[in-house]
């Protein structure tokens, strides 16, 4: 129930003007839009890339159509070059990771729906809010113009290991300028997310409803703000370390260029610096970067998964703690990428010890998704196939985590395919899967239209089995040794398994083209989809106690006032089988 | 479980934020002062992690043997006592715009004085920084010229620029303490004192580590 009240309740002036409305909006739901959008624009970008990549792997000779006018010197007649296949790797990479996985889960649906959900007309910091966009889109502009200059984009991977990333031009294409702006971008795009995680937590923690106690906040609420916990630190190191890269490319400085470094048959005039400190650097960030594009994926799929079960899970208390466990451990991890840099065996060894102990939470996790679904009615719609689809993910790309965790094991895997495989499964694909799942639900909430089922299950069809056919193959050729960042496997020792090559290649087209199912879609339903109802999954959480699409100041002028917790589901005695969080019935346990 | 009717409200909210003028407040909600204090605090933590990375990136580098100690100028102290004093200065500002009878009675001369002379030794700081920086390259110290010049130029180069986040932020409550209608209010002053005194705490860590170490 919503008190009325003549408090004025949104934090800044109702937007007038098309720029204030739609381009430099003070709105956190417009804000949001704005990410998901951008993350939208760099998954097809990303994906595309992907396709040129898999093409260029089994058809190694063949020309891509219109590729050369992208790259002349990468890829005359459009056949690309092995150092243009890894600016191409470099940038799918980059764009995935950072404007995709980051924009979407977190910085997407968290900024439209955090501060509904606590009961907030807005973040905390509109303006902050604001900035932190349109920082996030200049990082993309600066990323994207890499491909336009004659350098092109860098070769160096989206880790862009020292000393190769840090002394320019002598050790290959785009090391120069391209990864000059490479850099600049990433230290922008910290910035961006630095205050967006700066908003999510003074929000969570200062801007919640009368009654809306920590623990009442719904799971997908819980992720965003560990995400943010776990962002703030991530971002604020990674930053100094971008700062440091681009001294010793453009200011002659020699952070990560150790001394005697010959390239290219140039000795290199730098001195002293330390090329594991970049890793060091890089990966304190790198490995909570992970949990940053799978925990509000967790929150997102637990969300979906108890409306459409109608029940609550067996302890949503217990995924919350686990997730910040999770969370928690993440900044005890990052050697693990670093097995194979000459570090101490036992430094390993204690590296090793705590990546295992992150499956026990995430384990716990897991059986309490599907504790919780034995036995459940649960309702089968788009948004509820893609929670169980991120499972399945999860759980597949998770397995083969506990053989990377262990050094004596990860020694002879590193740098293969297997590795490729388990990555894409469990933070890439399985993101996005929670990215999907978190669309098909709040769709009707962010336009005040349906999305249209057939098309939604279609697509999720097309996502899921697509997933598997091409990235289990990956662990298989990982197995036998095949090791990434190659361009070509014609005429080596792969030869052999080139026709798991193209079966995957062959998939991740189709795949791929399944995608503009849910991009036709999103349009579609736009502009013909049936009106959405104020509550359409019946679900109890604050979204959808507000109309569709929501008012600009979110709750109408009122204070809403929470009386329970979030999951209020299978309720006898009363019309529906849920009470909302601000109804004021009181529920008597049985 | 089954169902009856009106409960207890529990759980605790924050107190609804304090009103300016009704025609202002109808138009605008002042955000919740505590959110404004949340905000500077996690700042500040995001900041320290930044150093705390740079610091880490000190120790590494160290590690591989290259290390000539740089002779610092002694500008670096004055500039330290410089910014230690500003401190002072902006916490009698703060002070005095505590000062509810001087408030009300419209006049914010003690505190703009004091705020004034904070924002003087806040540039004055900045420029001292810059003079720093002359007197290193008028003795052949550059950025690039060794691994502690290149830590020395870093970690005070970033920490200027936090500096001038901090003048912005005085800058702007002198604005806002300047026009005719003075809504600002105390927790503004309050987190904007909270940020400046943490730049000075900072910049202790960083002269401890510049000194000691490099």
């Amino acid at each position: 129930m919503q008190e009325p009240s003549a408090q004025p309740v949104h934090a800044h002036a109702p937007p007038k003007g098309f720029l204030r409305n739609y381009v430099f909006s003070l709105d956190h739901k417009v804000i949001g839009k704005q990410y998901y959008g951008l993350g939208l624009l760099a998954v097809f970008i990303a994906m595309v890339l992907s396709w040129i990549m898999r093409f260029h792997l089994v058809w190694p000779t063949v020309g891509v159509p219109g590729l050369e006018f992208l790259s002349k010197a990468g890829a005359p007649g459009g056949v690309i070059t092995p150092e243009y296949y890894l600016s191409l790797m470099t940038m799918h990479g980059t764009l995935m990771i950072f404007f995709v996985l980051t924009n979407a889960p977190f910085a997407g649906f968290g900024n439209y729906f955090l501060p509904i959900q606590v009961g907030a007309a807005d973040m905390a910091f509109p303006k902050f809010n604001m900035m932190s966009f349109w920082v996030t889109f200049v990082a993309f502009l600066v990323l994207i113009t890499t491909f336009f200059i004659p350098d092109g984009p860098p070769i160096s991977g989206w880790t862009a290991y020292a000393p190769l990333s840090a002394v320019g031009n002598d050790a290959g294409p785009g090391l120069g300028w391209g990864q000059s702006l490479w850099a600049v971008s990433i230290a922008i795009f910290c910035i961006g997310q630095l205050l967006g995680s700066l908003n999510f937590i003074a929000t969570t923690l200062d801007m919640r409803a009368k009654g809306m106690t920590l623990m009442r906040m719904p799971s997908c609420t819980w992720a965003w703000f560990i995400t943010a916990c776990i962002g703030l630190m991530a971002f604020a190191v990674l930053l100094p370390a971008c700062l440091l890269l681009i001294l010793d490319k453009v200011a002659g400085t020699s952070f990560f260029i150790p001394s005697g470094l010959v390239v290219g048959d140039k000795l290199q005039r730098h001195a002293g610096g330390s090329p594991l400190l970049w890793q060091h650097m890089f990966w304190f960030f790198g490995h909570p970067e992970v949990y940053i594009a799978i925990l509000p994926a967790m929150g997102i799929v637990t969300h979906v998964l108890i409306t459409s079960m109608r029940k609550p899970m067996l302890s949503a208390k217990v995924i919350i703690y686990s997730m910040m466990s999770i969370g928690f451990l993440s900044w005890l991890v990052w050697g693990h990428h670093m097995f194979v840099s000459g570090m101490n065996p036992f430094s390993s060894l204690l590296f090793s010890f705590p990546t295992l102990t992150i499956t026990i939470p995430a384990t716990i996790v897991t059986l309490i998704w599907l504790g919780s679904l034995y036995g459940a009615d649960i309702q089968i719609n788009s948004a509820s196939l893609f929670a169980l689809g991120f499972i399945s993910m999860f759980v597949s790309g998770g397995i083969s985590g506990f053989f990377l965790a262990q050094p004596s094991i990860d020694i002879y895997l590193h740098a293969t395919y297997f590795v490729v495989g388990h990555f894409h499964m469990v933070m890439g694909v399985a993101a996005i899967f929670g990215i999907f799942s978190g669309t098909y639900f709040w769709y009707p909430k962010m336009t005040g239209r349906m999305m249209n089922e057939t098309l939604g299950k279609l697509h999720f069809w097309f996502s899921f089995i697509g997933t598997y056919c091409i990235f289990m193959p990956f662990h298989y050729l990982g197995l036998v040794g095949n090791v990434r960042r190659y361009s070509t496997f014609v005429d080596d020792y792969m030869a052999p398994y080139l026709p798991v090559h193209k079966f995957i290649s062959i998939a991740a087209f189709i795949t791929g083209a399944g995608q503009f199912l849910f991009l036709f879609n999103l349009i579609y339903s736009r502009l013909r989809g049936k009106e959405a109802p104020a509550n359409p999954w019946n679900a109890t959480s604050l979204e959808w106690s507000i109309p569709s699409p929501p008012p600009w100041d979110n709750f109408g002028g009122k204070h809403p006032v929470v009386y329970h917790d979030p999951y209020q589901y299978g309720v006898k005695g009363i019309k529906g089988d849920f009470v909302m969080q601000d109804s004021p019935e009181l529920i008597v346990e049985e | 479980m089954s169902i009856t009717t009106f409960p207890p409200v529990t759980g605790q909210a924050p107190p609804l934020p304090p009103q300016g003028s009704a025609a202002k407040a109808a138009e605008t909600k002042l955000r919740s002062p505590s959110a404004s204090t949340s905000g500077i605090w996690i700042g500040i933590f995001a900041i320290t992690m930044s150093f705390a990375a740079f610091t880490s990136a000190l120790f590494v580098r160290q590690g591989s043997g290259d290390w000539i100690h740089v002779v610092l100028p002694r500008l670096l102290y004055v500039n330290t006592a410089v910014l230690l004093v500003s401190s002072i200065t902006l916490e009698m500002a703060r002070r005095a715009y505590g000062n509810i009878q001087e408030r009300e009675a419209g006049s914010l001369r003690t505190t703009l004085l004091w705020l004034g002379v904070t924002l003087a030794f806040g540039f004055a700081f900045v420029a001292g920084q810059y003079m720093v920086w002359k007197q290193l390259a008028a003795q052949g110290i550059y950025l690039a010229t060794s691994s502690n010049s290149s830590f020395l130029y870093v970690l005070t180069g970033v920490h200027a620029v936090h500096v001038l986040g901090g003048i912005t932020g005085l800058l702007r409550l002198l604005v806002r303490m300047t026009r005719k209608q003075v809504t600002l209010r105390m927790s503004s002053v309050a987190n904007t004192a909270i940020y400046w005194h943490f730049m000075g705490v900072l910049w202790l860590y960083l002269l401890l580590v510049i000194t000691v170490r490099l």
